[in-house]
């Protein structure tokens, strides 16, 4: 789009997607803004009217909410590093040209079709059960003591669930830029004398900036909204408990509606920090 | 120094031969073009000396050492591709310098030999732009910059300049002629422009099919060509080719004449072949008539200047008799 005329006809025909998606955004949106000021207890009361910043100092001071922070921070973070860093790994593997190549890429991309739901439960009761569980089973093998997955490593637990769902879109993603590499650049290098992980280094990971650029924004996107996965395994306890999760127990379980809009709106404000932050340390790779 | 020696190399590809077995000699500071159509093995046979492909069979030296076995990077040669394949998320400085950087030579001569580099090429204002802000010819330039500073034992350049457009092209064509002339260097030079092939070359490497046709100078190649093949694929416009009747009484299977050969004339001269002009190309400083001369088939004559002849108008044309190549049935030049 480089002439100002394009530009305009351009605006023009995104309008009504921009008008519709605006509109889908805004009343959901608009609707928690309203509650978070007002005291709504359902069961006890009903809508009591306003209530000024009340429940934002609540929840702020709930001794739930910095750890929870701390959860969703750290989830995520683990999550965003495992798929890229395996990503990339997985991406230059299935970029080889190897025996049965097409039914390996269809198993890698597979966790990717698996509800959230229920590989959740699948990990947490065919791999993770202390007695039962394949890795119980794979420690005593090993005349170890088992360890209780969900209770004494329960945040890892939960990345790794998490990191085993999202690896195919990060691989995916990440192998589509791997092949769109010139080859011409690697042989260049090679004659420039780059051994193989320097032409990893210096030409490979460069072109898959921008590939990482976007797996990270996107993830990030989702994963600050992961729910299901906690609630399958550990219900929240043994410092799980992420953002999401203490807005979903102020609503249902407290039954505080406005608490928990409020809440939300918090969760709407670290999320978008996340993202600008994010955007400030990668965006750099999306404009070159 | 830069002598490459290829001793019966072969390369196949599955089950398709794509070079049989060929031997050549390149000599240190030799400018060596490879010339021939499309698809007969011009990058296949520069990319084995390069160490990019393996060799099916056969024997790679490099400065008399066996280098069939040695990777790419320890061979001392340069490339610079007809994609260019510069790194597009580095400036042209680091482009240009990633070769010393990789052989860890101290930053400190490395800048200097980056912007002696680019001083040659008329790259210094460019240094700290990337690739992608460049023009096509700059960007060439580039590709050649980061293959000289490495100081190579000789340089392979693949069809460099068939992404420029015409004028560039010669431009940079006397650029690397005089690059070569600098430098001293063995330069391999694969190309399917003949004329590329002529202006630039000290030898010219005629290959069809894998096959090597003929070596020689541009003008051997020009006043002996081989066989059938060599004769028409050097020299522009194509040599004209006469068999039958004509052909025989010459004791031949087939006589060539190049179109600047010819004797044209508007009047009746005594053994010339009479035709009548059918298209006639004014090009200012040569015009290149299109004669159809009857027995003799659709000859291509050349006269220099403007020649007055116009379409339909009946004319004589005889061939040089000293500069008649003759050839047998298989295509190969026959023994004056
Ligand atoms: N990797 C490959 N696998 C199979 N066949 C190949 C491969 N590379 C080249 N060939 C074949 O080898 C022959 C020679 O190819 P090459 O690229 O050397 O031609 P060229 O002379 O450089 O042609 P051009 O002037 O079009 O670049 C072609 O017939 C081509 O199809
Ligand atoms: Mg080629």
């Amino acid at each position: 789009m480089a002439t100002q005329n394009s530009r305009s006809a351009a605006r023009l025909m995104l309008a009504p997607a921009v008008i519709l998606l605006l509109g889908w955004m805004l009343v959901p949106l608009t609707m928690t803004l309203w509650f978070s000021f007002r005291k709504y207890l359902p069961l006890r009361g009903g809508d009591q009217g306003w209530v000024g910043l009340d429940n934002y100092v609540r929840f702020v001071s709930s001794s739930s909410f910095w750890p929870s922070v701390q959860t969703t921070l750290i989830i995520v973070g683990g999550v965003l590093v495992i798929t890229v860093v395996f990503g990339v790994l997985l991406a230059l593997l299935l970029d080889q040209p190897m025996w049965g190549q097409g039914i390996v890429r269809i198993l890698v991309i597979a966790p990717f079709f698996v509800m959230p739901t229920v590989s959740a439960l699948v990990w947490k009761n065919i791999f993770m059960d202390p007695v039962n569980g394949l890795f119980a089973h794979l420690w005593k093998f090993f005349g170890a003591t088992p360890i209780e997955w969900l209770s004494q490593a329960s945040i890892q637990s939960i990345v790794m669930i998490v990191s085993w769902q999202w690896l195919p879109f990060a691989t995916l993603i990440l192998l589509t830029a791997v092949q769109s590499l010139d080859g011409d650049q690697l042989e260049a290098s090679e004659m420039d004398g780059a051994k193989p992980l320097q032409r990893f280094g210096y030409i490979i990971l460069p072109h898959l900036a921008r590939a990482i650029t976007i797996v990270v924004l996107i993830q990030t996107i989702f994963l600050l909204s992961i729910f299901a996965e906690i609630f399958v395994t550990t219900g929240g306890a043994f410092g799980t408990k992420t953002l999401t999760y203490l807005i979903f127990q102020r609503v249902l379980e407290s039954q505080n509606i406005g608490l928990g809009s409020a809440g939300g709106i918090y969760a709407v404000i670290l999320a978008n920090i996340v993202a600008i932050f994010l955007m400030r340390i990668v965006g750099k790779n999306l404009d070159a | 120094m830069g002598t490459i020696t290829l001793k019966q190399v072969t390369k196949s590809f599955g089950d398709t031969q794509v070079i049989p077995p060929l031997d050549l000699q390149i000599n240190d500071g030799e400018f060596v073009v490879f010339v021939g159509p499309s698809g007969c093995g011009k990058s296949t046979l520069l990319r084995l000396i390069a160490g990019l492909e393996d060799v099916t069979s056969g024997h790679i030296e490099i400065d008399g050492a066996d280098a069939t076995n040695i990777p790419p990077s320890k061979r001392g040669l340069s490339m610079v591709f007809q994609s260019y394949a510069l790194y597009p998320h580095m400036s042209v400085r680091k482009n240009i310098a990633f070769p010393l950087k990789m052989a860890g030579i101290e930053p400190e001569i490395a800048k200097k030999k980056v912007e002696d580099a680019a001083q040659v090429l008329n790259l210094t204002d460019y240094l700290e732009r990337r690739p992608g802000q460049l023009s096509g010819g700059q960007r060439q330039r580039v590709a050649i910059g980061r293959a000289i500073v490495r100081e190579p034992e000789a340089f392979l350049f693949d069809e460099p300049l068939s992404n420029l457009d015409a004028a560039l092209r010669v431009n940079m064509r006397l650029e690397i002629s005089e690059l070569h002339q600098e430098l001293a260097t063995t330069m391999i030079y694969v190309t399917h422009d003949q004329v590329e092939a002529m202006t630039m070359a000290d030898k010219i490497v005629v290959l069809q099919a894998g096959v090597i046709e003929q070596v020689g100078s541009p003008l051997e190649l020009y006043s002996s060509p081989a066989n059938r093949f060599v004769a028409g694929f050097i020299g522009s416009p194509k040599m004209n080719f006469i068999e039958g009747e004509t052909a025989a009484k010459y004791d031949a299977h087939a006589i060539g004449v190049r179109p600047e050969h010819f004797i044209l004339s508007n009047k009746q001269t005594k053994d010339g072949w009479e035709g009548k002009v059918e298209v006639s190309e004014h090009l200012g400083s040569d015009t290149f008539f299109h004669i159809n001369a009857g027995k003799q088939g659709v000859l291509t004559v050349r006269a220099i200047g403007e020649y007055a002849l116009r379409h339909g108008d009946a004319c004589w044309v005889k061939p040089d008799e000293d500069r008649i190549h003759r050839f047998d049935a298989a295509g190969l030049t026959l023994g004056s």
